[in-house]
């Protein structure tokens, strides 16, 4: 008896399923029809539709960052499809998992400038992590089944599936994941034992470690996170994150001495820039991370670890690179840790850490509380301060208000904190946000934006009313693009072009017409009061927070300098800061 | 791998055979990493090698310092259809092959000049006319580049080149297509 056949939509469906896709967040069009038709006879699959592509994206993104899970969205040919590109390339610089499916014009009419027919493989294959043009519905059920696992495993990233209409109508056969392996694609999960065991050995010997991780800790899973937390404790060397790797560590870990970069502590920068031995876990030595390149950690002995052979030697030499999960690697380093009965050089790190309690005893991110305006910093403890208990999940947008957000939430978990730290999206948090509630719905999820990124992608509250997802937004609205103004203020003579919008929406009247509340706070003593209103309201909310528009973010070294060249506060300066360099942005 | 190296900023020239899932878009790929990264190609080729696997074979040269050399070879690795990747040059010894077809226009003592010089390179007269040849010439980039430096004096109107073709001597294998 011949094999059942399916049509090209009942076949992207069942390969949903069979990959525990429970939600695709998505915006129809012409040639996406026969899925959607197929999408409305079934219920396992819930479609969150949204007002945009880039939000369907970022929710998507939220989605997935915040349960490990890939995360799935759909979308029209043209100028849907194009839509999604922002959203792909923030996902493939952040490594989130993702799988776009886009529909594209029929096979017979590719190439001829067809009604919504855009090339989107070709614009997309720099921004994608792998991509497929389907051109034949007996090749879709493999091309799903490999998509999810190329989405999933190795670095994670985004996969796009471009799915011309007539495929999505012709009849094929279905296989199953175990049978759709991909021929070539086989990343390196195990770390080379060898290399280990010289990396425990060095820790061992280190006099001054830092231990350094990033977002593919969060990546790796719980797991990971858990065993980098064991670790620590263990050695009992400091530990620093990057912005993608908050909450790999808990921030109330006394050895966590904060944020590194650009933004990061005085007390992580310095201890950086002092190491004589560093482990880098699952980050990428990124230039907001590094600064000036040939002053960074000039003395540290530098161990790598990294799922991506790219990553090693891309940016800084290291001298021991091991490519594999960072989970898998970590918990061969315990195993050899104990195996060797090493310890730490107990006397050695009593005097490194007296080195770091007194930069630590600078107190950089202490903030002058004075003043008839409202202090970012202050709006942000006290946000931290009412959702204590709960389990919170934070999003943001990009600007000032990402930094305090990094700087002041302190992220206990991870998984919970989600912003777009490789390219840096304003418009990312509200749709992310979005993402997020609908993956945990018992959660408080909470959004902190400013006034210009919140209108990149505004309309995605009317979704979150549609689907009574009660995300809570804060704006910290100073009137200004903050983070451009404070470059201008220090690097442009305060020559302030182009960076205060003269008209805003009332937030509050806003909130109102989308179905939502908005709550208006000027007074630091009517914050208490407004946040419990926002997390008794059991809908969408706009906090409306009007802070000082001058406040700057510090500690900051300018791109460029070396770890130990840090403006600490307003007042204090760093020679030569007005260079070209200068001028590339968050 | 992934040590520090001697002369790490001296620019090197680096032959790298990758054997790749022959798919519509993945020279694309090939070629979009090396334009977006802002690496060299001095010398590309590709071909199917194995029909029945549905394999092609890329043969690039390119230049860079050691760790340029290094991200090129590890970006190119995490390429989806992307197989194998050889650093030909630092496998030891190997054969690179070039073919070039060559037009050389002219009458009396130019075109039996250009006859003996073919001669002593080894090149083919694969077409000819009153005034004209086509040479066909097979060797390594530098006795391409020797032959066409002479015979362009010599009445040189056209020059084809596929490219370096390149395998390492022994048995070791890019392919393994016959090892069993
Ligand atoms: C889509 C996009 N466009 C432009 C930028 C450049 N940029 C970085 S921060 C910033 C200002 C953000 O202003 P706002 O959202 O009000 O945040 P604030 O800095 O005031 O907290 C801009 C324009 C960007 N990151 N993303
Ligand atoms: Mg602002």
């Amino acid at each position: 008896m011949p094999k059942e056949e399916f049509s090209g939509a009942e076949i992207v469906l069942k390969a949903l399923k069979d990959q525990g896709v429970d939600t695709v967040f998505g915006y129809p069009g012409g040639v996406t029809l026969p899925l959607y038709d197929e999408i409305y006879k079934q219920n396992f699959l819930r479609h969150i539709l949204t007002r945009h592509e880039q939000g369907a994206m970022h929710a998507a993104e939220g989605y997935a960052r915040s349960t490990g899970k890939v995360g799935v969205a759909l979308v029209t040919s043209g100028p849907g499809a194009t839509n999604t590109v922002t959203g792909l390339t923030d996902a493939m610089m952040d490594s989130i998992p993702l799988v776009c499916l886009t529909g594209q014009v029929p096979t017979g009419l590719i190439g001829n400038d067809a009604f919504q027919e855009a090339d989107i493989t070709g614009i997309t294959r720099a921004c994608t992590k792998h991509n497929y043009l389907v051109k034949d519905v007996a090749d879709l059920a493999r091309v799903m089944h490999e998509a999810f696992f190329v989405a999933a495993n190795g670095r994670p990233g985004p996969v796009l599936i471009d799915l011309p209409k007539d495929v999505l109508m012709d009849q094929a056969q279905y296989i199953e994941p175990a049978k759709a392996k991909p021929r070539s694609y086989k990343p390196q999960v195990k770390g080379d034992a060898k290399a280990i065991e010289k990396a425990v050995k060095m820790m061992a010997k280190a006099k001054r470690p830092i231990i350094y991780a990033g977002g593919g800790v969060i990546n790796s899973g719980p797991k990971a996170s858990k065993l980098l937390t064991e670790l620590v404790a263990k050695t009992g060397f400091p530990v620093t994150l990057t912005l993608m790797g908050l909450g790999a560590v808990p921030a109330s870990d006394p050895r966590f001495l904060g944020m590194l970069g650009m933004h990061g502590t005085y007390e992580s920068n310095m201890a950086m820039h002092g190491s004589d031995f560093m482990l880098c876990v699952g980050a990428r030595f990124d230039d907001r991370v590094t600064g000036a390149l040939d002053s960074f950690a000039p003395q540290a002995k530098k161990v790598h670890i990294d799922i991506d052979p790219s990553s090693i030697n891309k940016n800084i030499l290291v001298d021991v690179g091991i490519v594999g999960d960072v989970g898998a690697v970590l918990g061969e380093m315990m195993k050899q840790w104990k195996a060797l009965k090493a310890v730490p050089d107990g006397k050695a790190l009593k005097n490194w850490w007296a080195d770091i309690d007194t930069w630590r005893a600078r107190k950089c991110l202490s903030y002058k509380k004075s003043g008839k305006m409202m202090r970012p910093q202050f709006v942000l403890e006290q946000l931290r301060e009412a959702c204590q208990g709960k389990d919170v999940f934070f999003t943001t947008d990009v600007g000032q208000h990402q930094m305090w957000s990094a700087q002041y939430l302190n992220i206990e978990k991870p998984n919970h904190w989600m912003t777009s730290g490789g390219l840096g999206t304003m418009g990312y948090g509200m749709p992310a946000a979005l993402g997020v509630q609908v993956a945990h719905p018992k959660s408080v999820v909470v959004c902190v934006s400013s006034e210009c990124s919140i209108q990149m992608n505004l309309q995605e509250f009317a979704t979150a009313v549609q689907y009574g997802l009660p995300v809570k937004v804060v704006l910290l609205n100073n009137g200004f693009m903050g983070m451009v103004r404070q470059w201008q203020e220090l690097f442009y003579g305060e020559r302030y072009s182009e960076t205060r919008m003269e008209v805003h929406p009332d937030f509050v009247k806003l909130a109102e017409a989308f179905g939502a509340l908005g709550i208006k706070v000027e007074k630091s003593t009517e914050l208490k009061k407004a946040y419990e209103k926002m997390l008794a309201y059991d809908g969408p909310v706009i906090i409306d927070a009007r802070i000082d528009p001058t406040e700057n973010v510090f500690p900051m070294i300018p791109a460029g300098h070396p770890h130990n060249d840090m403006i600490l506060g307003p007042g204090d300066t760093v020679e030569t800061a007005n260079d070209e360099e200068d001028v590339v942005l968050a | 791998m992934f040590g520090t190296y001697a002369n790490e900023d001296d620019i090197r020239f680096h032959t790298i055979g990758v054997l790749v899932d022959n798919e519509p878009g993945v020279l694309a790929r090939v070629i979009g990493l090396f334009s977006g990264r802002g690496y060299n190609i001095k010398s590309l080729t590709v071909a199917e090698v194995n029909p029945e696997e549905n394999l092609s074979r890329i043969t690039i040269v390119t230049s860079g310092t050691a760790q340029i050399i290094e991200q090129i070879k590890a970006q190119l690795s995490r390429l989806v259809p992307v197989h194998n990747v050889r650093d030909m040059t630092l496998d030891g010894p190997r054969v690179e092959r070039e073919v070039a077809l060559l037009k050389v226009k002219g009458r009396g003592n130019k075109r039996v000049e250009a006859l003996r010089i073919a001669d002593i390179f080894r090149a083919r007269a694969v077409d000819s006319t009153n005034e004209s040849f086509v040479f066909e010439i097979v060797g390594n980039t530098e006795k391409l580049n020797a032959f066409i430096g002479l015979m362009a004096p010599l009445g040189l109107v056209d020059v084809a080149r596929t490219g370096v073709v390149a395998m390492g001597r022994g048995v070791e294998a890019l392919l393994g297509m016959m090892s069993d």
